[in-house]
C-alpha cells in the first residue's frame, strides 16, 4: 500500500522537478539517498504533521514511542483564529511492551479517550517508524474506530524511514485526497470560492491576504491547511479554484482535485509585490473562466492598483537607509524571487543564494535575472559561510533557524525567513514587515559594540572603530 | 500533610502533552559537554533533525548533531554500513576528539547488537584506532532524558578514563547531572576553585554551552571537558557524584580508577549547600573562604526575609526526576506544600520525593493536578495548560525556549538557591500585591482561571505567555 503511494507520489506528473526527469530518474524517487553522517532535515512523518497539523480543530495523536511527539512539540509558528486543539501534542508514547506485544490496542484506546474527552470533528492519526517497523496496521485501527466512534479517524502513513520532509508533505496530500477532501458539503457555495493549499498560516500570514480577497469578493471556501478546520477541508471539492502556494510541496492535491472534481489550479505565491499581483489577477480571471461575475476582475485591478503604489510609497523610506547594503539569502527554491525583486526594489543588493532546494529551472532563472557573476553555491559549508560573512562579504544574512549561528558568531546580523518566525512577510503588508525588519536589524547600534576587541585585547594600532563604548 | 498518593502510572493510554523527552536526546545532551565531540544518532533522519531544533531552542546556539540516515533498506536488513559511513564520514570532515552515538528506536526494535557493532567497526577500521568512540543503548521507547545521559556519561567513562598509579594532589572529578544547567557547572567550579582545588566535569556543558565566541566556526562541539582530562579522571582525589542519575556512571568510574566517590542528591538549598561546602573544605584543608560565608549569610536571610511568602503554599512541579526532587526538597525546606510532583519517567528518587501526589505524567496531569495551586514549576510546555488553569508559570529544566538565558540560570550552591529563592518568592509576592490592589480575597485566588486571567499582565505567569 505505501509502497504504492510512494511511486505514485514520484511520478507527480504536476511536479516540475519530475517533468524534468527521465522516466528512469522519476523511478527512484524523489528523496535523494541521504548520506549517512551528513544529513540534515526532518523525515517524512515531520513533513507530514507540518502540513496537517494547521487544521486547528481535529486532534493530531502520533503513534509511535516518546522521540517522535516528545521532542517537536509545539515548536511551529502556525496560528489559528480559533480552536487551539491543534496545539495539544498527542501520543501514544509507545513502551517496550508496547513493541514486544504490538501497539495496535494501546492506539485504539488513546483514540477513543481523545474522541471522549475532546470530541474534535477528526482524529488524524500519524504511523511513525517503530509501528510501521512492528507492523502496526494502523489503518485497519483507524478503520474500526471510526466506525466504532462514529468519527473520522484518518490514519496518516509517512514513517519518517520512507524520506524527507518534503515527501512526507505530499504524503499529507495524498492522505487528504483518500480520506478528506469531498466527504462533506458546504451548505452555501458561491461561485468565487476558492481551495488554497499548501499556506500554513505561519506567523499569521494567511491573515495579511485574506482581507484583499474579502475586498474583491473571493471566499477562501477552504485553505489547506492554513488556520484550517476540518470540514472546511472535507469541503474542498465544491471550490471553484484551487491555487497551490508555489511550492511543489502539495501540487499533487491541486491537480488530483481537477482530475477528480474538475477544479482547474494554478501554482502562485504571497511573497513579493509582483507574485503577489500576480496571484490575484489570476485567481480572478480565472474564477471568470469558470463563471463568476466580471465585476471581480475591475475590483481586483483596483486593489491591486492601490495596494502596489502603496507599497511602493511605504518602501521608499528604505531606500537611502539600504543603499550599498548587500544580502546573502539561504533558502531554498522559487519561493523568495518575487521577495528578491521587492527588496531590490527597497534599494538593497542581494550578493548570492543557496540552491540546494531549487530545480535546474530555478538556477537558470536566477541566472537569466541577476547575470553571470552572482553566487549561487549548490552546498555550501557552514565554515565558508561563517569566513564570508566574516570577510564582511555581506551586510545581513537570511536563512532558516538552523544557520542563525553561523552569522550570529561571526557578529554579522540575521533574519530568520523560516517556520520559527513570528513575523508575516506575505501580501504586500509582509513585503514592507520585511523590510522593517531587516532595517530593525541592520541599524541596531549593537553590531559596533559586540564587534569591538576587549580593552585587554587591544592592539596599540587598532582601527578607530574598534575603540570601548563611550571612548 | 496528608498521606502521600502515589500513582506509578497515569492510566491514559494517550499521553497528552508529553513531558518526557527521549533518551538519545540526553545522550547527545551529555556528549556536547566534550570537547570537539560529534553526538550521532544511529537511526532515521527525523530523530535527529527534532533533537537538534529543541535543543537549539533551548540554549540558542549552535548543535553538532549528526545521524546515521536508516532508511527503509537499512532498517530492514541492518544499519552496521550506515553507522561505519556515518563514522567515517564525520571523521574525514570533522575529525572530532570523540564521537558519541546513541541509539535509536528504530536501531534499538531491530534490535540491532551495538556490542557486536562496535568490535566490528574497530575490526574493519584499524587505521582509525585512535578515534575515541563511544556508544550508548538508549532505544526511545524506555527511560527518558535523564536515562540517556546517564548512559552516555556512562559510557564515555568506560571507553576514554584510564586508572592511574598516582593522584594529583587537589584534582577532583564531578559527574554532572542533567539536572545541572550550564550556568550551575560554572557556579560548581567557581566554589571548588575557591578551595584552591581543580576539577574536571564530566560532561562540562559551562565550556560549551554557554554562549562561544569562536575565533572560526568548527561543526563540532566547541569547548567542555577534553578527552585528555577524562582520561585523567583516574589521577583525581575524590569523585563527587550529583544527581541519582549518576550513579552507574559513578560505580563505572570507582571500578575503573579506585577513586572515592561522594554523593550528593542534591545542591540547592541551605543544608544541601552547606555538605558540598563542608565536603571541599575537609578535602582541601582550607577554611571556606570569605565569599562563600558572605553568600550563605545572604541566603539566610532571604529565607528569613521569603518565608512569608512560602509558607503553605501549593504547588506543583513536573521536571525530570532529579532537578524534581531538588526543586520539590527546596520549596519543602521553604515551608511550601507540594501538592504534585509530576516525573516524565519511573525511576528510584521518586521514592524520596515530598509531594502530596507523586506520579509519573504529563503536562495534562498537571493541569488537572495544580488547578486550586499558587504555582506550577515547569519547562516551558507548561505555559499553555497554566494559562489555561489561570496559575502562574515559573519555568524551570529543559526545554525553556520562551526565555532568554535559559542555559544560565543558576540553582546550586548558596547564591542559586538564593536566587532560585528569590524567583519564587517574587512570583508570591507580586500575586499578592495584585490581588490587593484589585481588591481580591485571599485565601482561595484561583476559584476561577479567567477571573484570574485578567490580573496577571506581569509577564511572570503562563497567560501572557500562552
Ligand atoms: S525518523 Fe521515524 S522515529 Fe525518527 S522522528 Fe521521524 S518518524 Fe519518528
Amino acid at each position: 500500500m505505501l509502497q504504492e503511494k510512494l511511486q505514485d507520489v514520484f511520478n507527480e506528473p504536476g511536479c516540475s522537478t519530475n517533468q524534468a526527469k527521465s522516466e528512469k530518474e522519476r523511478k527512484k524517487g524523489c528523496s535523494k539517498a541521504l548520506k549517512p553522517g551528513a544529513a540534515a532535515g526532518g523525515c517524512a512523518y515531520d513533513g507530514a504533521m507540518i502540513a496537517l497539523q494547521p487544521i486547528a480543530d481535529a486532534a493530531h495523536l502520533v503513534h509511535g514511542p516518546i522521540a517522535c511527539l516528545g521532542n517537536s512539540w509545539d515548536n511551529r509558528g502556525t496560528k489559528s483564529s480559533g480552536s487551539q486543539l491543534y496545539r495539544t501534542g498527542f501520543t501514544t508514547d509507545m513502551s517496550e511492551l508496547d513493541i514486544i506485544h504490538g501497539g495496535e490496542k494501546k492506539l485504539y484506546k488513546a483514540i477513543k479517550e481523545i474522541v471522549q474527552q475532546y470530541d474534535p470533528p477528526a482524529v488524524f492519526v500519524y504511523q511513525t517508524c517503530v509501528p510501521a517497523m512492528i507492523g502496526d496496521d494502523i489503518e485497519a485501527v483507524c478503520k474500526f474506530a471510526a466506525k466504532k466512534l462514529g468519527k473520522p479517524v484518518i490514519p496518516v502513513m509517512a514513517p519518517g524511514f520512507v524520506g524527507s520532509k518534503n515527501l512526507g508533505n505530499k504524503l499529507a496530500g495524498e492522505t487528504l485526497l483518500d480520506h478528506v477532501i469531498g466527504t462533506v458539503e458546504p451548505e452555501v457555495t458561491t461561485p468565487t470560492d476558492i481551495c488554497i493549499v499548501g499556506e500554513y498560516n505561519l506567523a499569521g500570514e494567511l491573515w495579511l491576504v485574506k482581507p484583499l480577497l474579502d475586498e474583491i469578493g473571493i471566499r477562501i471556501l477552504s485553505c489547506i491547511s492554513g488556520d484550517g478546520r476540518y470540514n472546511e477541508v472535507a469541503q474542498a471539492h465544491r471550490a471553484r479554484l484551487t491555487m497551490v502556494v508555489c511550492s511543489q510541496a502539495l501540487v499533487n492535491v491541486g491537480r488530483k482535485m481537477q482530475e477528480r472534481w474538475g477544479i482547474p489550479y494554478f501554482e502562485g505565491s504571497f511573497y513579493g509585490v509582483s507574485d503577489m499581483s500576480d496571484t490575484l489577477r489570476t485567481m480572478a480571471r480565472m474564477l471568470v473562466e469558470r463563471g463568476a461575475d466580471k465585476a471581480i476582475i475591475d475590483r481586483t485591478e483596483g486593489v491591486i492598483a492601490r495596494e502596489e503604489s502603496r507599497v511602493w510609497r511605504r518602501l521608499e523610506p528604505y531606500k537611502p537607509r539600504f543603499d550599498g547594503k548587500r544580502v546573502l539569502l539561504f533558502t531554498g527554491g522559487v519561493k523568495s524571487w518575487s521577495m528578491v525583486t521587492a527588496l531590490e526594489g527597497a534599494g538593497l543588493t542581494i550578493v548570492g543564494t543557496s540552491t540546494k532546494k531549487s530545480t535546474k529551472e530555478d538556477k537558470e532563472r536566477i541566472k537569466k535575472m541577476k547575470g553571470e557573476e552572482f553566487h549561487q553555491w549548490d552546498d555550501l559549508k557552514p565554515r565558508d559561510i561563517y569566513k564570508m560573512l566574516r570577510d564582511s562579504e555581506a551586510d545581513i544574512m537570511m536563512s532558516g533557524g538552523r544557520s542563525q549561528f553561523i552569522a550570529l558568531k561571526a557578529k554579522v546580523p540575521w533574519l530568520d525567513l523560516n517556520q520559527e518566525r513570528h513575523t508575516p512577510y506575505a501580501g504586500y503588508d509582509g513585503i514592507v514587515n520585511l523590510c522593517e525588519e531587516i532595517d530593525k536589524t541592520l541599524s541596531n547600534p549593537i553590531w559596533r559594540q559586540v564587534r569591538l576587541a576587549a580593552p585587554w585585547d587591544m592592539k596599540p594600532d587598532a582601527k578607530p572603530d574598534a575603540r570601548p563604548v563611550g571612548a | 500533610m496528608g498521606t502521600i498518593q502515589r500513582f506509578p502510572h497515569s492510566a491514559k493510554a494517550a499521553a497528552t502533552n508529553p513531558l518526557k523527552m527521549s533518551q538519545p536526546l540526553g545522550a547527545a545532551l551529555a556528549f556536547l559537554g566534550v570537547d570537539r565531540c560529534m553526538p550521532l544518532f544511529h537511526g532515521s533522519q527525523g530523530c535527529t533533525a527534532f533533537g537538534l531544533v529543541l535543543l537549539v531552542r533551548h540554549f540558542r546556539e549552535a548543535i553538532p548533531l549528526q545521524t546515521t540516515a536508516m532508511d527503509q533498506v537499512s532498517t530492514i536488513l541492518g544499519g552496521y554500513e550506515n553507522l561505519e559511513q556515518a563514522v567515517r564520514t564525520i571523521h574525514e570532515r570533522n575529525a572530532p576528539a570523540l564521537i558519541g552515538v546513541a541509539t535509536t528506536g528504530v536501531t534499538e526494535t531491530k534490535g540491532e547488537d551495538m556490542a557486536g557493532q562496535y568490535s566490528l567497526f574497530r575490526q574493519r577500521n584499524p587505521a582509525l584506532a585512535g578515534l575515541k568512540l563511544v556508544f550508548a543503548n538508549t532505544p526511545d521507547f524506555s527511560g527518558g532524558f535523564e536515562d540517556g545521559f546517564s548512559a552516555a556519561v556512562t559510557g564515555i567513562v568506560e571507553e576514554v578514563v584510564q586508572p592511574s598509579e598516582t593522584t594529583v594532589k587537589g584534582q577532583i572529578n564531578v559527574l554532572a547531572g542533567c539536572h545541572l544547567s550550564p550556568g550551575d557547572v560554572e557556579e560548581l567550579r567557581d566554589i571548588i576553585e575557591s578551595f584552591g582545588l581543580s576539577p574536571i566535569f564530566l560532561p562540562d556543558l559551562s565550556l560549551s554551552m554557554s554562549g562561544r565566541q569562536p575565533d572560526d566556526f568548527t561543526a563540532t562541539s566547541l569547548g567542555g571537558v577534553t578527552v585528555e582530562q577524562i582520561a585523567s579522571m583516574g589521577a583525581s582525589e575524590l569523585t563527587l557524584v550529583v544527581g541519582e542519575h549518576m550513579r552507574v556512571a559513578a560505580a563505572a568510574l570507582e571500578l575503573k580508577t579506585d577513586v572515592r566517590s561522594v554523593f550528593f542528591d542534591r545542591l540547592t538549598g541551605l543544608e544541601a549547600s552547606d555538605r558540598l561546602v563542608r565536603t571541599l573544605s575537609e578535602l582541601s584543608g582550607r577554611p571556606v573562604p570569605a565569599k562563600l560565608r558572605r553568600q550563605r549569610e545572604t541566603l539566610v536571610d532571604g529565607m528569613l526575609d521569603g518565608h512569608f511568602f512560602y509558607s503553605r503554599k501549593r504547588i506543583a512541579v513536573a521536571l525530570e526526576p532529579d532537578l524534581l526532587y531538588a526543586v520539590t526538597s527546596f520549596l519543602a525546606d521553604m515551608g511550601a506544600e507540594v501538592i504534585a510532583a509530576v516525573s516524565p519517567t519511573q525511576t528510584a528518587v521518586l521514592e524520596k520525593l515530598k509531594a502530596a501526589t507523586v506520579m509519573v505524567g504529563d503536562h495534562s496531569d498537571v493541569e488537572t493536578l495544580a488547578r486550586d495551586a499558587d504555582l506550577i514549576v515547569s519547562n516551558s510546555h507548561g505555559r499553555q495548560g497554566a494559562a489555561r488553569i489561570g496559575v502562574p508559570l515559573h519555568r524551570m529544566g529543559l526545554p525553556m525556549f520562551d526565555r532568554l538565558g535559559a542555559g544560565l540560570k543558576v540553582h546550586v550552591g548558596y547564591r542559586g538557591t538564593r536566587e532560585l529563592l528569590f524567583e519564587i518568592g517574587n512570583l508570591f509576592l507580586s500575586r499578592e500585591m495584585d490581588h490587593d490592589e484589585h481588591g481580591h480575597a485571599h485565601g482561595h485566588p484561583h476559584g476561577d482561571g479567567h477571573e484570574h486571567g485578567q490580573h496577571c499582565g506581569s509577564g511572570s505567569c503562563g497567560c501572557s505567555a500562552g
